[in-house]
């Protein structure tokens, strides 16, 4: 499936706004994902494992914590977007 | 929905008002009614920054009776890439005054009133109180939250945007049947995983786009009229062009606007953010060099190795002929450097860098130092010719 990378993770994503990885479930999405990006662990995952609360990801338009979070079954054409909190307003911070 | 402002009744417009908006009185989606209602409505902007500037002042020519204005800070020259409410005779004064007169000059109906003052949970609801609809421009995680309880707590919309380098979003929080900020994002990041300043940057345009977007929800609002972006997200790609739209539900279990809310009061949202913090930041932790030791050592011929920690665009800018190695590629590239040899690492401002030593002490590098404030350090107090950006 596709996922779309965010512009403050791209750095850990070797520059890349878009992902290919198989996968049947988002769990295993992200599992493809970070196997792949070591370094995107850290901003996906708090050390014990789970999904960090200021990113948010989307089955296509829907936030996964509404439908079966990392066990959402994902099919051909899905789009996984990784939706991070920013907070610039002027540009960042001072 | 609509918001629906006190005085709207007793609204009249002025033949020079009628003139004035005769674009908007043409349409039967404004008409007298609607311009009645803009002209009695009171719009709390926080921030006259990125954002703040299209949004103000496309607000003050629909003709918004009342804008207030939240900033304490001063025009910067940097600023006018991007903050067009503010010109370049403007640097060195308050944003407050430079918005007002700006303001005054695209609609002299409007009536202006200023907060110079940082936005805190001992002055947030009082300022709320009196505007129907708050429009978010700030900077930063703790006012976000807080501009997001306060809105929640006053039962006043939050017309919000953000943005980061060339995306941003967009959506309307905390009406009373929608979401609002936690429930979208229950926690802000910790402090050391934000990518800083230094390295963000913003397209200068797209405060623009954004701001304009929560002008256009902040009309809508008011007038009642149209789909406001409630329950939904906009997320804006200005290098693509791609505008999408997410989902945002409301959380029954929300801790501020859920059923059964156990924040009822503002908190102290500094704190809020910042315990979340799992990561202390790393310039705190390692060896650093100060500009003026480190000119005077290599005047005086040592060997030091300056490591160049910057985008290869930053060097073109300016630099101290240090050996390039940008802070991402520095785990791939690190068998470049020979470790037996002192080291001096340096970025923009000093943050990069220090990640740099740290990732090389890691590394098993003992010879290594952070060049405290970096390349506009030096130009400040070494060599003023360097250009600062």
């Amino acid at each position: 499936m596709k996922i779309l990378i965010p512009t403050p993770l791209r750095q850990y994503a070797a520059k890349k706004d878009t992902v290919e990885v198989p996968a049947k479930t988002v769990g295993e999405a992200l599992s493809g994902l970070t196997s792949q990006y070591s370094e995107l662990r850290r901003h996906l995952y708090t050390d014990d494992g789970k999904l960090r609360a200021f990113v948010n990801l989307y089955l296509n338009d829907e936030d996964i914590r509404y439908l079966q979070k990392e066990n959402t079954p994902v099919r051909d054409g899905d789009t996984l977007s990784i939706v991070p909190s920013i907070a610039g307003g002027c540009c960042c911070s001072r | 929905m609509a918001i629906v402002a006190e005085n709207v009744q007793s609204a009249t417009l002025s033949n020079e008002e009628v003139l004035r908006y005769s674009r908007h009185l043409i349409m039967p989606e404004v008409g007298m009614e609607g311009q009645f209602k803009l002209k009695a409505a009171k719009v709390l902007c926080i921030g006259a920054g990125g954002l703040g500037s299209p949004l103000a002042m496309y607000l003050a020519a629909a003709g918004v009776g009342t804008l207030g204005i939240v900033d304490f800070d001063v025009v910067d020259f940097t600023n006018l890439q991007r903050q067009i409410i503010h010109s370049t005779e403007d640097v060195g004064r308050k944003k407050l005054d430079s918005a007002e007169e700006s303001i005054r000059g695209i609609n002299p109906f409007v009536a202006v009133r200023k907060f110079e003052t940082k936005l805190t949970s001992d002055n947030a609801l009082s300022i709320f109180r009196d505007f129907d609809v708050i429009v978010d421009g700030t900077d930063n995680f703790p006012t976000r939250y807080l501009v997001n309880d306060a809105c929640v707590l006053s039962g006043k919309p939050n017309v919000y945007g953000s943005i980061f380098r060339f995306e941003g979003q967009a959506s309307v929080l905390a009406t009373k049947e929608g979401p609002c900020y936690r429930c979208w994002y229950p926690e802000p990041p910790p402090p050391g995983l934000v990518p800083s300043c230094a390295e963000g940057g913003v397209l200068g345009i797209l405060p623009g786009l954004v701001g304009v977007i929560q002008a256009t929800e902040t009309v809508k609002l008011i007038l009642g009229k149209g789909e406001p972006l409630i329950g939904r997200v906009l997320l804006v790609d200005a290098l693509g062009m791609k505008f999408r739209e997410l989902r945002l539900r409301k959380n029954p279990d929300c801790p501020v606007c859920g059923a059964h809310p156990t924040i009822t009061k503002l908190i102290d949202y500094q704190q809020f953010c910042g315990i979340r913090g799992e990561e202390a930041p790393v310039t705190t932790k390692v060896p650093e060099i100060q500009v003026e030791e480190l000119k005077q050592r290599l005047d005086a011929g040592e060997d030091i190795f300056i490591l160049d920690v910057r985008e290869p665009h930053e060097y073109q800018i300016c630099n101290l002929n240090g050996y390039l190695i940008p802070l991402g590629d520095l785990p791939k590239r690190v068998h470049e450097l020979d470790s037996s040899r002192e080291i001096v690492a340096h970025c923009r401002s000093g943050v990069r860098s220090a990640k740099a030593v740290d990732f090389l002490r890691q590394a098993g590098f003992r010879k290594v130092k952070n060049l405290a404030g970096g390349v506009l350090a030096w130009s400040d107090r070494v060599d003023p010719k360097m250009p600062k950006y």
